[in-house]
């Protein structure tokens, strides 16, 4: 075993991976704890204590930015690294370039905390940081895109593995998104504060380009990289259909973006950006199906692997709500359903059972396989794995189900009239009637959050049992060594 | 000649993958965006509808909004639907976000449309609800303020709309972009819009209008409230021929 871990230690750079990974678990718990601590405010708000480092406004990138980019931007990091490693056997290349982009992203998540906290945002949602910062992002991305093609181009040989293309598209799309969804006028060299280079209509849709493309790129295609390369090997499988594969990562680049409008629809943005959105919204679901029913027919022949092997169940629940998701989108991009879903708590919830369901728990899943493999050793315990699952699975549920029902009811409130024609409920009775939905919801958070702290004592546990282990091996290397009087 | 294409060529091939990557996710985007910048009908350009810039006065109201993180629970676009033109008013315009850099738009009501507050509510009232919202509207959920009391930083105000000059707001610095401020907003307007006139038409704007009710000094909630009771309010809908919006889009 020892001998092993040492050569492989040497084929592949470990070293990046474990620390990305370590940090997607920190992120975890930072970033959804400061989730569960919003959603809780806006049930009980004395929780704003009366302060802006407290207060809801500031405080919500801060979630996003540390559960997208920390927490998630951290896992992709740390499984690209690793999977373009392990399918193109080979060694990372640009050390140094790839030692920067850990700490450089790091450094953009911990300064666009700060930044919110003090009050510097650019006022578009999920793309809150100010000038410096992408600056600092962009250099990290551009780093990033040449160590995974330098990688690639290093490969043993002539494929390049599914994985890869889709973890490319997304560096690729989220340097292009963010290039252009931040270009703004800093109001001197020496402020954080700037302003957009376009406005109004414009903006808007340049700001719903980017914004649904962070979940089509970042939050789908390259978890879709992960689930590519984990969802097998957890398997020990090969994938469904190679043709099915090919067919979901074109149609997917493509069609995603052009969807980013079906946020804009009965606004002042024109009709016909908005409905060419909706039509390739719809269109979208099918590569979607298609992913989702390769991943999960991967198991195929398999199937008892769901009841002995909670990891794997992390896997294939992580593609139905994959596939629950992909179904919900389309639907409420249709305008009738958009009139009614728009602006309430359905598309939180959507989100989340997006990001929940789908991120977070394809990336426990492929964690819970990577780990023990980087640390050379046994998870500590298939038990809170299993308990992991359960906290999870009924938090999002509980979430879901919150927001389905507060999203609905707010939206028939707010368009209910009487018989004279008058609207029937004030803004603030429908505000009133969400409150249990609120409280739930913030319950069905804990609960998730519970889930992620059984798994990052797992894994501290894990890397320690590894370590202990290890130390123990050597000195009996080492005693051998001195009894043979070598 | 026939090609007999093979996806293997790609998938064997790094710089051809990352062409054709690039060509696929590039289309949505310029198809959908670009336009929207050549096409004259995207903002309204209608008898009646003249937005101006925002006084400095409101746009640093308007910086403290976007500081806040209002968009995170408030949306900036009614949309035409009979309960919202109840509720909120006329639709919203693309022409009354033609100087908003960034748009506020927002996604989520957790609290109301602020598209057209501006006049619905007094000064004192806003004053109060943002120090206390609950002491206004008990069953709300919105944070206080209280720190909105604070003074205004009005050292960079020159600064920030010559930053937005830049982008393309028309906000004055020579004589000729004074007087041409003249002609399409006005006298009164255009000075306001003059930017070696901002910090004295700051001051003068929060002293005339006083919306903190205090007199000392220049608060940030002066700012705000400012900004606030300017939204919406551009545009006197009963000059405007609606069959001309209608025809417009």
């Amino acid at each position: 075993m020892a001998i092993a871990t040492y050569s492989s230690a040497e084929q592949y750079n470990f070293d990046i991976v474990k620390k990305f990974a370590i940090m997607a678990l920190v992120w975890a718990v930072v970033g959804m704890s400061v989730g569960v601590y919003i959603a809780s405010e806006l049930a009980w708000p004395f929780l704003n204590f009366d302060s802006p480092y407290f207060s809801f406004g500031r405080f919500r990138p801060v979630h996003t930015s540390a559960v997208i980019f920390g927490f998630g931007g951290s896992a992709l990091f740390a499984t690209s690294y690793y999977v373009v490693q392990r399918t193109c056997q080979t060694r990372l290349a640009l050390e140094g370039m790839a030692s920067f982009t850990f700490w450089g992203w790091q450094a953009v998540i911990v300064l666009a905390a700060l930044s919110y906290l003090m009050g510097y945002s650019q006022g578009r949602e999920y793309a809150e940081m100010e000038w410096p910062i992408d600056i600092l992002v962009e250099a990290v991305w551009v780093s990033y895109l040449l160590v995974f093609v330098g990688t690639i181009m290093r490969r043993k040989q002539p494929h390049i593995y599914v994985a890869n293309w889709f973890y490319l598209a997304f560096i690729l799309a989220t340097a292009l998104l963010h290039t252009f969804n931040n270009l703004a006028m800093p109001i001197n060299l020496f402020s954080m504060k700037s302003y957009s280079l376009f406005s109004g209509t414009q903006d808007a849709m340049t700001q719903w380009w980017y914004g649904h493309n962070a979940v089509g790129f970042f939050l789908t295609a390259a978890f879709l990289g992960m689930m590519y390369y984990f969802v097998p090997k957890q398997a020990g499988r090969p994938i469904y259909s190679y043709r099915l594969s090919i067919v979901h990562f074109w149609a997917l680049s493509f069609m995603y973006m052009w969807v980013g409008a079906h946020h804009l629809h009965w606004t002042a943005l024109p009709d016909w950006t908005s409905t060419l959105a909706a039509t390739f919204s719809i269109l979208l679901l099918m590569p979607s199906w298609g992913g989702m029913i390769n991943g999960i027919m991967t198991l195929s022949g398999a199937w008892d692997k769901l009841r002995t092997d909670p990891v794997m169940r992390f896997l294939i629940v992580a593609l139905s709500f994959y596939g629950m998701s992909t179904f919900e989108g389309p639907m409420m991009s249709l305008k009738e359903v958009n009139a009614l879903s728009h602006y309430t708590d359905w598309p939180v919830g959507h989100v989340h059972s997006g990001a929940l369901g789908w991120v977070a728990m394809i990336s426990f899943g492929s964690l819970y396989h990577m780990i023990p493999k980087l640390w050379d050793a046994k998870l500590y315990s298939t038990k809170l794995v299993e308990a992991h699952f359960w906290l999870a699975t009924i938090g999002i549920l509980l979430y879901i189900i919150a927001m389905w029902i507060s999203g609905i009811t707010q939206g028939l409130m707010g368009r209910a009239t009487d018989e004279f024609g008058n609207l029937q409920y004030s803004f603030v009775e429908s505000v009133a009637a969400m409150m249990p939905f609120y409280m739930m919801r913030a319950i069905g958070g804990a609960f998730f959050l519970t889930g992620v702290l059984l798994m990052v004592y797992n894994i501290y546990k894990t890397i320690r049992l590894a370590k202990l282990e290890e130390a123990a091996l050597e000195a009996r290397l080492a005693s051998k060594m001195v009894n043979v009087g070598a | 000649m026939r090609i007999n294409f093979k996806h293997e060529w790609i998938e064997t091939n790094i710089g051809l993958m990352l062409v054709l990557t690039m060509l696929a996710i590039s289309v949505g985007g310029l198809v959908e965006i670009a336009p929207l910048f050549f096409i004259d009908k995207t903002v309204e350009k209608v008898e009646g509808v003249n937005v101006r810039p925002y006084t400095p006065l409101e746009l640093r109201g308007r910086d403290i909004y976007v500081r806040e993180g209002c968009y995170t629970c408030h949306s900036q676009m009614i949309r035409p639907f009979v309960d919202e033109k109840l509720r909120y008013g006329h639709y919203s315009l693309a022409a009354e976000s033609q100087y908003d850099h960034p748009f506020q738009w927002g996604s989520k009501r957790t609290g109301p449309d602020l598209a057209r507050v501006g006049g619905k509510y007094s000064n004192e009232w806003h004053v109060q609800h943002l120090i206390a919202p609950r002491s206004m509207v008990p069953e709300s959920v919105m944070p206080n303020y209280p720190w909105l009391m604070q003074l205004l930083d009005q050292s960079d105000i020159a600064d920030r709309m010559k930053a937005l000059r830049a982008v393309g707001v028309p906000y004055s610095l020579t004589e000729a972009e004074r007087e041409a401020n003249v002609k399409n907003f006005g006298e009164t307007v255009a000075a306001e819009l003059h930017i070696p006139d901002a910090k004295k038409n700051l001051v003068d704007q929060a002293n005339l209008g006083n919306y903190d009710g205090n007199k000392a000094g220049v608060s940030e909630m002066d700012a705000l409230v400012a900004y606030l009771q300017v939204l919406g309010t551009m545009v006197d809908f009963t000059k405007v021929n609606e069959d001309d919006l209608v025809r417009s889009r």
